[in-house]
C-alpha cells in the first residue's frame, strides 16, 4: 500500500472483514490472555498474594510491568525501586495512546474507559485494519477479551499453576512475539519507511539490551522512529505511505 | 502493605500514561511532524520488544534458544502470508517441539 486507500475501496471492503476482524482480535485475545496463568504462577512463586496478583491484573493490566512489578518485589527490591522499572515498562502506552487517538477519533467520554486497554496487543490489532470501522471493532474486542481472560487466568495461575507445570514447555512463551510479527506484517509491507523504522528498531534493540537496565531497552529503540523520518528528509525523498 | 502501596502507585501511573496519549489536544496532531512520528514509534516499539521476547534471557543477556526458531517458523508463515493463528500455532508449536526433541533448550 503506497497510496492511502480512497473512500470507494473503504466501503468495497468494509462488511466483508468484520468477522475476519473479530476472529483476528479474538485470536490475539485468546493467545495472550493465557499467558495470565503464566504472570498469576510467577507472582505466587514471587510471594506475591492471589488478591494481590488479581489487584494487579485489573487495576495495572499491562503484562511488562506487571512481570517486572511482581518479580522486583519477590526479589526484595525497595518498593519504589520496584514501582519505577514496572512505570517506566509502561511509558510506551503513551505513544500508543498518541497514535491510537487518530485511528480510533474516540468521543471524549469514552477515552478515560479506553484508556485502560491502551497495552501492546490491542495497538498492533488496530494498526492492522484498514479502517476506522474495523479499528474501533478490532481495539474493542481485543481489550474485552484480553482483560477477562487475562484477569481469569491471572487468579487460576496464581492459585494454582504449579499443577500445570511451566509455560515455556508448552511454548507459550513464543507466543507474544509471534502475535507481535503476524500483526506488523501489513506495516511492513505498506512501505519502505516503515521496514527502514522496523530495522533500525531492532538493531537499536540489540545493541541496547545488554548495557541498559530493564524497560529502557525498548524506550531506545523507539528513536528508530525520529532517525528514519530525519534520514528520510536529508535523502533523495523517496515518499513513504501516506499516513491516514 | 507496602506490596499494596506499589501496587496502588503502579496501577495509577500506568493508567496516567494511557490516558495522557489518548488525550493530546487534536490540533496537535494534525501537525504533519506528529503524524508521521506517531505513525512509526508504535512500530519501532512492537518490533523492539518482539525482538527481546525472542532472544531475552535472565537479566539483561541475550540467548538464540527454541524460541529463535519458533519465531523463524512464524517468520515463514507470514511470508507466505498464512492467517493470524496459524502464525502464532507455528510459532508456539515449533518452539515446544524443539524444548521437547532438544532438552533444556
Amino acid at each position: 500500500m503506497t497510496a492511502a486507500p480512497t473512500t470507494a475501496d473503504k466501503q468495497s471492503i468494509s462488511p466483508a472483514p468484520r468477522s475476519a476482524v473479530i476472529r483476528d482480535a479474538l485470536g490475539v485475545g485468546t493467545a495472550v490472555g493465557l499467558s495470565g496463568f503464566a504472570f498469576g504462577a510467577t507472582a505466587a512463586g514471587a510471594g506475591i498474594s492471589v488478591p494481590q496478583a488479581c489487584a494487579m491484573s485489573l487495576l495495572v493490566f499491562t503484562g511488562a510491568s506487571q512481570f517486572a512489578l511482581a518479580g522486583a518485589l519477590g526479589a526484595g527490591a525497595a518498593a519504589p525501586a520496584a514501582v519505577a522499572g514496572a512505570f517506566f515498562l509502561s511509558v510506551r502506552n503513551a505513544f500508543y495512546g498518541l497514535r491510537l487517538s487518530q485511528l480510533l477519533c474516540l468521543p471524549r467520554a469514552v477515552r478515560p474507559l479506553a484508556a485502560h486497554w491502551v497495552i501492546d496487543e490491542t495497538t498492533a490489532v488496530t494498526l492492522a485494519q484498514p479502517d476506522r470501522a474495523a479499528a474501533r471493532l478490532g481495539f474493542t474486542v481485543t481489550g474485552a477479551s484480553l482483560y477477562v481472560l487475562w484477569n481469569l487466568t491471572t487468579l487460576l495461575g496464581a492459585y494454582g499453576a504449579s499443577a500445570l507445570g511451566s509455560p515455556q514447555t508448552w511454548g507459550l512463551d513464543a507466543a507474544g512475539p509471534a502475535v507481535f510479527l503476524a500483526l506488523l506484517a501489513p506495516r511492513l509491507r505498506a512501505g519502505g519507511r516503515e521496514r527502514a523504522t522496523a530495522v533500525l528498531a531492532a538493531a537499536l534493540l540489540l545493541m541496547a539490551q545488554p548495557l541498559l537496565p530493564t524497560g529502557v531497552p525498548v524506550l531506545v529503540a523507539a528513536l528508530a522512529a525520529p532517525l528514519v523520518l530525519l534520514a528520510d528528509r536529508r535523502g533523495p525523498g523517496r515518499r513513504g505511505t501516506v499516513v491516514r | 502493605m507496602t506490596v499494596w502501596i506499589a501496587i496502588v502507585v503502579t496501577a495509577v501511573g500506568a493508567y496516567a500514561v494511557k490516558l495522557l496519549g489518548l488525550s493530546v489536544p487534536a490540533g496537535v496532531l494534525e501537525r504533519p511532524l506528529v503524524k508521521r512520528l506517531a505513525a512509526l514509534v508504535p512500530i519501532a516499539l512492537l518490533v523492539a520488544l518482539t525482538v527481546q521476547e525472542t532472544f531475552g534471557g535472565t537479566g539483561r543477556a541475550l540467548v538464540v534458544d527454541a524460541r529463535a526458531v519458533g519465531l523463524a517458523a512464524a517468520t515463514v508463515a507470514v511470508v507466505l502470508r498464512a492467517p493470524f493463528l496459524v502464525v502464532v500455532g507455528a510459532a508456539v508449536v515449533v518452539t515446544a517441539l524443539v524444548r521437547h526433541v532438544g532438552g533444556a533448550m
